[in-house]
C-alpha cells in the first residue's frame, strides 16, 4: 500500500485475473497508461534496453502531433479552396479547423476503437497484458487516409491489418509487415475508387449527375458550429451545396506531375505551397517541414533510426537523379530535388520505414533496407502507371525482405569472425586439424 | 534491351510464386530454413534455365507441323507436348540430383524427397507452357527460364528468412507451420503487387 489514496483505490478495484480476464486486461491497460509500472518490458524483438514499451510508443505519437494539427487545418482549407471561398491561408480559420475536426475525428475514433477493441479481446483471450502496439498504428492510420473515406471501410481495413497482420503473428513486436500500411494497402486493393484517383483528396465535395462537382450539404455538426459562431458574429458555414470554383479537378500535384510533368504542377501550385503542404493529399502527408521536425524528434530521442532515414533519402535521390538522366517520360524529367516536394516521401521516411519491428535489426542491414526502400519507392512512383505513389508498397516490399537481409548480414559477420579466429590460431602455430575443430565450434 | 525487359518481367513483375502462385508445394514445404531454401532455389534456377531451351527445340523442331520432324512426316504432334516436356524436366532433375548428391551430401539429405519432386514443380512445367503460349524464340526462352528461376529463388529465400524469424514468435498454436506460411505468402503477394503494371519495355522504347 502506498500513501497515494487514489492508487490505493485503484488497487482495491483491480478485477481478478482468473474470474474476468477481459476486465483485468482493460484495467491493466489503463493503469499502466497512467502510472509507470515498476517493471520494464520483457521479450519482443524490438526492445533492446530497459525502456518501457509504452513510453516508446508515446514518443512516436508525440512526434506526429504536428501532422495532426496541420492536417486538420488543411482538410478545411482544401475544402474551401475547392469551393472558391476563403482562399487566404488564415481566412475563416475557425471554419477550416471545425470542418477538419468533423472529418478527422470520426476516422481517428473508428480506427482506435476497432483496433484497440481487437487488442483488448486478444489480450483477454490469450492471457497476456494489453500490448500498446496499437497506439502508434492507431495514430498513424487516420493520417494516411483520404479525408472522406467511409468509416466502415476503415473499420474493415483495421480488422484485416490487426488480425492478419499482427495477432496471427503473435501480437505486438512480432509482426513482419507494418500494420498501418497493411490497413491502407487493404483499402487500396479492395476499394480502389475510394483511395485513388483525383476526386478523393478534397473533402466535402460531391459529384453531381452531370459529372459536375458541388459542395456537400452541411450536416448536424456543421450546424452546431454555425450556431456557436453565429452567437459571436463570426462567419458561418451556411447550408452548403455550392458550386465549386472554376477548373476544379481535385488532382494532387503528384497526379499532375505524373501526367504532364513539373511545369504543369507550377501552373497551379508554387513550390513554397508544396513544401508547406497546403495541397490536396492524404491527411498527414502534406506538410514536409513539420514532418521533418517530427523525424528529428524521433532521431534525438533515439527511437527513429537515422541510418534508415538517411539511406532512404539517398536511395530516392539517386534513383530520381538517374531518372532525370534517362528522361523517357514527363514524370522522369521532374528535377530530382522536386520529387521530394511531391507525395508522401517524408511521412513514409519518418514514421513508416523506421518502424523498429518491421525494419532490419542489424546496422549494415538498416543501410541496405533504407536504400532499397528509396530505390523501389521511386521506381514504383515514376515507372508504374497503375499507382500514383510508391512508398507504401515499397516499404511493404522491403518488409518482406528485411529478415533475409538480416540473415545474410549475420552470416557474413559469423564468417568474418570464424576467419579471424582461424588466422589467429594459425599464427600461433596450431596444426591444420586443430584449426578445423575450432572452426566447427565457431560455426555452431 | 529486350532481354533485360523480359528478365525483369519474369523475375519481378510476373513472379512465378507471388503473382501466378505456381510452384507452391516445394515453396511451402522446403522454406523452413534459409540454407535449404537457398539450395533448392539454385536447383530450380538451373532446371528452369536448362529445360526451357530444350523444350523450345522439341516444341519447334519435333512437334510443330511447320518445320523439322513434324513437317517431314506431315503431322501435328503437339498433343505429345505435355509428356515430352515432363520427360525432359524429369531427366534434368535427375541430373541435378546426381550433381548435388556428389558435391553436397548435406544439402542432398536436407532436401530429401523434395529434390526429385522439382519434377512436378508446377512453376517449371508452367514456364515451358507459357513459353509456347507466348511464342518466345530461343533466346527469349533462355532468358525467361532464368528470370522465372531467379524470381522463384528470391521468393523462397525471403519467406524462409521470415519463417526462421517467426519461429520464436508467439504464434497462435493452430497457425504454426503451414498456416503461417500461407498467410505470409498472401502478404508477400500484396507486397509484390507494387511492381505489377511496370512496363520496362515501353519505357525503354522497344514496344
Amino acid at each position: 500500500m502506498s500513501d497515494n489514496k487514489f492508487l490505493n483505490f485503484l488497487e482495491r478495484i483491480e478485477p481478478d485475473k482468473e474470474k474476468s480476464p477481459l476486465m483485468h486486461a482493460v484495467f491493466d491497460g489503463f493503469f499502466t497508461f497512467l502510472y509507470a509500472p515498476n517493471h520494464t518490458t520483457k521479450g519482443g524483438v524490438h526492445i533492446r534496453d530497459g525502456m518501457d514499451l509504452k513510453r516508446t510508443m508515446i514518443m512516436v505519437v508525440l512526434a506526429m502531433q504536428f501532422c495532426y494539427l496541420l492536417g486538420t487545418w488543411n482538410i478545411g482549407h482544401q475544402h474551401f479552396v475547392a469551393l472558391g471561398q476563403h482562399a487566404g491561408y488564415l481566412d475563416a480559420f475557425h471554419l477550416k479547423v471545425v470542418h477538419g475536426l468533423i472529418k478527422l475525428l470520426p476516422l481517428f475514433i473508428v480506427a482506435n476503437v476497432v483496433g484497440l477493441g481487437i487488442e483488448f479481446w486478444y489480450a483477454a483471450k490469450r492471457g497476456h497484458g494489453i500490448e500498446e502496439g496499437f497506439l502508434v498504428s492507431g495514430a498513424l492510420i487516420p493520417l494516411i487516409m483520404p479525408p472522406d473515406l467511409p468509416l466502415w471501410m476503415l473499420a474493415v481495413a483495421v480488422v484485416f491489418a490487426v488480425v492478419i497482420g499482427k495477432e496471427a503473428f503473435g501480437g505486438t513486436g512480432m509482426n513482419i509487415f507494418n500494420i498501418a500500411l497493411l490497413a491502407r494497402v487493404f483499402i487500396f486493393f479492395a476499394y480502389p475508387t475510394e483511395i485513388s484517383g483525383d476526386e478523393v483528396w478534397v473533402s466535402g465535395i460531391v459529384k453531381g449527375a452531370n459529372n459536375d462537382f458541388f459542395g456537400q450539404t452541411y450536416g448536424m455538426f456543421h450546424g452546431m458550429a454555425d450556431w456557436l459562431f453565429g452567437l459571436f458574429g463570426f462567419s458561418t458555414f451556411g447550408a452548403g451545396g455550392q458550386a465549386v470554383a472554376d477548373g476544379f479537378s481535385g488532382a494532387t500535384p503528384m497526379a499532375i506531375a505524373a501526367k504532364d510533368g513539373w511545369d504543369a504542377v507550377l501552373v497551379d501550385y508554387t513550390t513554397l505551397q508544396l513544401w508547406w503542404g497546403a495541397i490536396p493529399g492524404s491527411i498527414g502527408e502534406t506538410c514536409k517541414p513539420l514532418i521533418i521536425v517530427g523525424a528529428l524528434f524521433l532521431v534525438f530521442t533515439g527511437i527513429g533510426n537515422w541510418r534508415i532515414m538517411l539511406s532512404m533519402l539517398l536511395g530516392a535521390a539517386i534513383t530520381a537523379w538517374l531518372f532525370n538522366l534517362w528522361g523517357a517520360t514527363p514524370f522522369m524529367e521532374v528535377p530530382w530535388i522536386y520529387q521530394f516536394y511531391l507525395g508522401s516521401f517524408f511521412f513514409a521516411m519518418a514514421f513508416m520505414a523506421t518502424d523498429p519491428v518491421t525494419a532490419c535489426a542489424t546496422e549494415t542491414g538498416k543501410w541496405i533496407y533504407g536504400f532499397m526502400i528509396g530505390m523501389v519507392g521511386m521506381i514504383v512512383r515514376v515507372t508504374n502507371p497503375a499507382y500514383p505513389e510508391g512508398w507504401m508498397l515499397a516499404i511493404l516490399f522491403m518488409n518482406a525482405f528485411a529478415p533475409l537481409i538480416d540473415h545474410y548480414v549475420v552470416e557474413s559477420n559469423m564468417g568474418r569472425r570464424a576467419k579471424r579466429a582461424e588466422e589467429a590460431l594459425e599464427r600461433r602455430g596450431f596444426a591444420a586439424k586443430e584449426v578445423e575443430v575450432v572452426e566447427e565450434t565457431v560455426a555452431h | 534491351m529486350e532481354y533485360v525487359d523480359l528478365f525483369i518481367k519474369a523475375a519481378f513483375v510476373e513472379n512465378m510464386v507471388l503473382a501466378y502462385f505456381l510452384g507452391m508445394c516445394s515453396y511451402l514445404a522446403v522454406s523452413k530454413t534459409v540454407k535449404t531454401a537457398f539450395g533448392l532455389g539454385l536447383a530450380v534456377i538451373f532446371v528452369l534455365g536448362i529445360t526451357m531451351p530444350i523444350n523450345w527445340v522439341i516444341s519447334e523442331y519435333l512437334l510443330s507441323e511447320s518445320r523439322g520432324f513434324g513437317a517431314l512426316i506431315g503431322a501435328d504432334l503437339t498433343f505429345l507436348r505435355f509428356i515430352l516436356f515432363i520427360g525432359v524436366i524429369a531427366s534434368m532433375v535427375q541430373l541435378v540430383e546426381m550433381i548435388i548428391e556428389k558435391n553436397s551430401p548435406a544439402l542432398y539429405n536436407s532436401l530429401g524427397i523434395f529434390l526429385p519432386l522439382i519434377t512436378v514443380n508446377c512453376a517449371i512445367l508452367g514456364g515451358s507452357l507459357f513459353m509456347v503460349a507466348r511464342e518466345y524464340d530461343f533466346g527469349q526462352s533462355v532468358v525467361f527460364g532464368l528470370g522465372s528461376g531467379v524470381g522463384w529463388f528470391l521468393a523462397i529465400i525471403a519467406i524462409a528468412a521470415i519463417r526462421e524469424k517467426i519461429k520464436y514468435s508467439n504464434v497462435p498454436p493452430a497457425l504454426r507451420g503451414l498456416g503461417m506460411a500461407f498467410i505470409l505468402t498472401g502478404l508477400m503477394g500484396i507486397a509484390f503487387m507494387s511492381l505489377m503494371g511496370i512496363d520496362a519495355g515501353q519505357l525503354m522504347g522497344i514496344k
